[in-house]
């Protein structure tokens, strides 16, 4: 009944095609002669807009778009890991062998898992047995850090009638599955779609209560994230934000990483590319690209794919949490997305809400972090799953009150503020402590004080207030001087320095400094804290001069401290200690 | 031949509307002609059944709805390329303005290029000296870098853009291990500046002009000009004329291109008012939400490419208005590039050239071009050191201001007498003063002799040890 489905209209990414009235919302479609990937956003009777994931330029109208029936969907099988892919899972690598060309031109199609790989499968379950969704079949070693399992697809169930170990392709059958009831046989390959606008389906999310442990120490010791968690580091430009994202990606103890770069610069994509396979995972010794999967949509990319890009991202985290595994994903920068959501809907001449931004922003935003968290994942084994999610904000002007950062800040617990006076400074990371926050803190004391020390939880506290303080003295100061402030005031000064110059300093560039133990932040800062205690008695006595204190020796030792090696923590803090009260108490 | 359409319904600013067209395209390009015979470029914005939306590149003055012909070309805006091109002047469309020959194009490129596979790019990692100090040690350039100048109505931007492309150039290894950097020397690479003008004054332009023909450069110069009295949508071409150019030079041609693309102001505000006149839903302060993007896909063609000799390097100018860093047009291009040199208006005033102040400025790739075997081991130190003391030193002048210098701690007065010295001794050089690497870091290890050792966190123990040679002050 309906007419061939044709091209009306086109404007940059956005298409409009009549004789759509077998078109489903969010379908693929290939729009004209190049079939270029699109897909439908809004549909109006007959009239169908299409989001066009390429460049449209030299199309018009009367060109055909032809319907596939399909959602837009992810490949979920190995060889995932290892791989970059732009915004609609297309491995760059390849398009790169493709085309013969450093540029990538539009309509190419390329598989975004090898067609011709084979794998090594062992199968985990033996013929006869019962299994339903999320099972575990088998696994195959992707990588030396990850093994992958296969699962039994999320709607599949029944007994094995069939399965076999040994090499495949993705594609070919390893397992027969027949349903119980309905006695029908579904072949299982180790290759599954998933759509990537929803959730993965899971038994239940669990409450986080252990630390996603960074190695950064203003993170772990002041702001923690906990395993499971969503996290914000909104900044303005030259702040820090894709240091810090990488820095995660490199150090922190998730097992594997996503990190999707949306509409940012090609040559930090090609940074992580060049140097994640020289860098050794502190964990486990092995490169870190063995854990990593990318996703790559350059600003100069089309703009919808990069809408598609963070969907696409968590979708295959999401796969790898149901294996069991701890993935922690960053996007950088969720405002580009939220800008390539905003062009779209101008586009469409939809209403618009804050800053031109769509009304439905904040649903949007939240739909994302939320399929963040710690969980039980499908299947019968009951293991767990852990999906932490850090998105960077890049607000205009360093402004946080911008509707996107707002949005976020709305669903996430962790905020890590990036100061862009102390990046002016250089002192780095540059997450302003006096803004940012944690609502893990109270989760994860129970954890910190059993695992690391019982005094953590405390010196964190005692850390804060004495950072508090100095700003209140700083206004103080900068009006009648240092003069006007009591000895203990002084030395309340003193420690503040020590822990911002000493402590919350890191130099990611330096081979040992990069990453902290847990262990050695504690040390580190009861070191600082042993000092102001020992201290108190001593300057406030009457006609002590203060400058003394400020002149003794082991300050010096204590702001080299952080480059001591992650070995000789116990013995060096030990002798530091020691220094300390010997030089404060000979005064 | 195809068909003319005189069906021009609607005129508004730089857009035609055309009505009852067939098989016209998104992007495609279009010749209008006028009733008096004279024909203007234009480019397709929108194409509906039986509609299209034109931008026209030039202005829309003597156009009429009536008589006016509309030919779609079916193809996009491409730009004919040849080695020739260097040395040549363009107007802001491409064509020749400086009496010379037509060019004989080797091939037709489309202006607006396609973006690089960010798995075929190579990490920009050599360093390049500038001989400027504050670029040099603190916000290190690298050949493939995007690192604009962000600076203000009246300061020198154009100055320092001019002596940047005139002294950048590679260190050879023997001049790393030896220490030194001689003033000129020998190489095979070839290297090309590429020059886009948008919107400047002809007296700008002529700088520019008057400058490479000065120096011998502009033999190997391509400019394309487009003034302040040319027409505002011509600057939407401008930029990529010249960056497909410059692609052409370095990717096909093995050059080493540096281009230097001012005014991004003026292009965004032409780019504000075609957005105004198709009447789109505005963004921040009236640009249009695709600002971001549109100028991603500028930026983003620097860079280098794996298994290719040539690289380009983008310099682009903007002027802040009202100096306001969080402007659209710096924020946005901040997010965007690799960094920027930023100009600083009470610099300036205190007669230091180059005004370039260390806290705001960046240069995001710095990290791999800095240190042992490609300058010197103690740079990255010294760049921390400098700017941090800088920076302290800046903070304390302005408590001095409010308590008096003699209520100073003597460490705060150490960090006053080094901001001013770093002021005079660092900042400060002339524009015709080409300083070697190796020199600027040792300006900055003298001083540092102004500070207690115990100040100097960010440099090793053994650097102070072997590069502050005198004794260090108490």
């Amino acid at each position: 009944m309906s007419k061939d489905a044709t091209i009306t209209k086109v404007a940059g990414p956005l298409v409009v095609a009549n004789g759509m009235s077998n078109a489903k919302m969010y379908e693929v479609v290939k729009v004209s002669k190049e079939r270029l990937i699109g897909e439908v956003i809004e549909l109006h009777g007959e009239e169908a807009s299409i989001q066009v994931y390429e460049e449209t330029s030299g199309i018009g109208p009367g060109e055909p778009v032809e319907l596939t029936g399909l959602t837009l969907s992810v490949e979920l099988a190995p060889g995932l890991l290892t791989s970059i892919y732009d915004g609609i899972q297309r491995p760059l690598e390849l398009i790169e062998k493709k085309t013969q060309s450093p540029f990538i031109t539009r309509g190419i199609e390329v598989p975004a898992l090898s067609r011709t790989a084979k794998w090594d499968f062992t199968a985990t379950v033996a013929v006869g047995d019962e299994v339903s969704g999320g099972d575990i079949l088998g696994t195959v070693p992707e990588t030396v850090l990850i093994e992958h399992k296969v699962m039994v697809p999320p709607n599949v169930s029944g007994t094995i009638v069939e399965i076999h170990s040994g090499n495949f392709t993705i594609e070919e059958t390893i397992a027969v599955i027949e349903d119980e009831t309905t006695k029908q046989r579904t072949n299982v390959s180790m290759l599954q779609k998933w759509p990537i606008r929803i959730p993965r389906p899971v038994k239940g999310k669990l409450i986080p209560n252990e630390p996603l442990i960074t190695g950064m120490r203003v993170l772990d010791m002041l702001f923690p994230i906990a395993r499971g968690g969503s996290g914000a580091i909104p900044g303005p430009f030259g702040a820090g934000k894709t240091v810090t994202q990488q820095s995660l990606a490199k150090y922190c103890n998730a097992q594997v990483i996503v990190y999707i770069g949306c509409g940012e610069r090609g040559n930090e994509m090609t940074e992580v590319l060049t140097e994640f396979p020289h860098l050794k995972d502190p964990n486990s010794g092995e490169p870190l690209m063995k854990r990593t999967i990318m996703i790559a949509n350059t600003s100069n990319m089309p703009v919808a794919a990069r809408e598609a890009s963070v969907y696409t991202g968590i979708t295959i985290a999401e796969y790898y949490r149901d294996m069991g595994y701890d993935v922690a994903l960053m996007a950088d920068s969720t405002s580009r997305w939220a800008e390539a959501m905003r062009e779209m809907s101008g586009r469409l001449e939809e209403m618009p809400g804050e800053e031109g931004y769509p009304a439905y922003l904040g649903s949007r935003t939240a739909g994302f972090y939320e399929r963040a968290g710690i969980v039980e994942c499908a299947g019968s084994d009951n293991r767990r799953g852990s999906l932490s999610v850090i998105g960077a904000v890049s607000p205009p002007g360093g402004d946080f009150s911008e509707p996107v950062t707002q949005n976020t800040l709305r669903v996430t617990k962790v905020f890590w503020a990036l100061d862009a006076k102390l990046a002016y400074k250089r002192h780095f990371p540059a997450i302003n402590w006096l803004q940012s926050y944690s609502l893990y803190t109270d989760n994860l004391e129970g954890w910190y004080g059993k695992e690391v020390a019982e005094d953590f939880p405390t010196n964190r506290r005692r850390a804060q207030k004495i950072l508090q303080d100095e700003s209140t003295l700083e206004e103080i100061v900068r009006l009648v001087g240092m003069d006007a402030l009591s000895p203990k005031e002084q030395l309340t000064m003193e420690t503040a320095r020590m822990i911002r110059e000493d402590f919350l300093y890191q130099n990611g560039f330096d081979p040992v400094d990069a990453y902290s133990s847990l262990q050695k932040q504690y040390r580190l800062l009861k070191s600082i804290l042993t000092f102001a205690d020992i201290a108190e008695p001593i300057i406030t006595q009457e006609d002590f001069d203060f400058k003394r204190l400020q002149e003794l020796p082991v300050k010096e030792e204590i702001a080299q401290a952080s480059f001591i090696p992650e070995e000789e923590v116990e013995s060096h803090f030990d002798k530091l200690d020691e220094t300390i009260r010997s030089q404060i108490s000979s005064l | 031949m195809s068909t003319a359409y005189k069906t021009v319904h609607d005129i508004a600013g730089p857009l035609l509307m055309v009505r009852d067209v067939e098989g016209v395209t998104y992007d495609e390009l279009c010749e209008i002609e006028l009733t008096d015979g004279s024909k203007r470029l234009g480019k397709v914005l929108e194409s509906k059944e039986g509609l299209a939306v034109v931008q026209l590149f030039e202005s829309a003055q003597g156009a009429t709805t009536e008589g006016t012909k509309v030919r779609f070309l079916g193809r996009s805006f491409e730009l004919g390329v040849s080695e020739d091109m260097l040395g040549r002047i363009f107007n802001g469309s491409g064509k020749p303005m400086d009496n010379g020959p037509e060019l004989v194009p080797e091939k037709k490129l489309d202006i607006n290029g396609a973006p690089i596979n960010p798995a075929s790019r190579e990490f920009p990692d050599d360093f390049i000296q500038t001989g400027i100090s504050t670029i040099d040690v603190l916000n290190t350039l690298v050949r493939g870098q995007k690192l604009p100048i962000f600076s203000g109505a009246g300061l020198p931007h154009a100055q320092l853009a001019a002596q940047i492309a005139r002294q950048a150039r590679v260190l050879t290894e023997s001049e790393v291990a030896d220490g030194k950097g001689a003033a000129t020397v020998e190489t095979d690479d070839k290297f090309a500046v590429v020059f886009a003008a948008m919107g400047v004054t002809f007296e700008e332009a002529q700088f520019f002009k008057n400058e490479f023909e000065k120096t011998g450069a502009l033999s190997r110069a391509v400019l394309f000009l487009n003034t302040a009295d040319n027409p505002v949508a011509e600057r939407i071409a401008t930029p990529r004329l010249a960056l497909t150019a410059a692609e052409y030079l370095a990717y096909e041609k093995d050059y080493h291109v540096t281009v230097i693309i001012t005014d991004m102001t003026n292009y965004c505000e032409a780019l504000r008012e075609i957005s105004a006149a198709r009447k789109e839903v505005p963004g921040r302060r009236g640009y249009p939400g695709y600002l971001y993007t549109d100028l991603a896909t500028l930026y983003e063609r620097a860079g280098r490419i794996k298994g290719k000799k040539g690289s380009i390097t983008q310099i682009p100018i903007l002027t802040m208005p009202e100096d306001d860093v969080t402007h659209p047009i710096p924020d946005l291009t901040g997010y965007i590039t690799e960094g920027q040199i930023r100009l600083d208006r009470s610099l300036h005033q205190k007669a230091i050239y180059p005004p370039v102040i260390p806290m705001g400025s960046l240069s995001r790739l710095k990290g791999k071009a800095q240190g042992e075997g490609v300058t010197r081991e103690d740079h990255s130190g010294m760049d921390a050191q400098l700017t941090a003391a800088y920076a302290r030193g800046v903070e304390v002048r302005e408590l001095a201001v409010i308590l008096g210098e003699s209520s100073l701690s003597d460490t705060d007065k150490a960090y006053l007498k080094f901001a001013d010295r770093f002021e005079k001794e660092f900042i400060t050089q002339s524009e015709g003063e080409n300083r070697s690497i190796f020199q600027s870091l040792d300006i900055g290890w003298d001083l540092l002799k102004e500070l207690p050792r115990s100040e100097l966190k960010r440099v090793k123990p053994a650097q102070i040890d072997t590069y502050m040679k005198s004794t260090v002050a108490a």
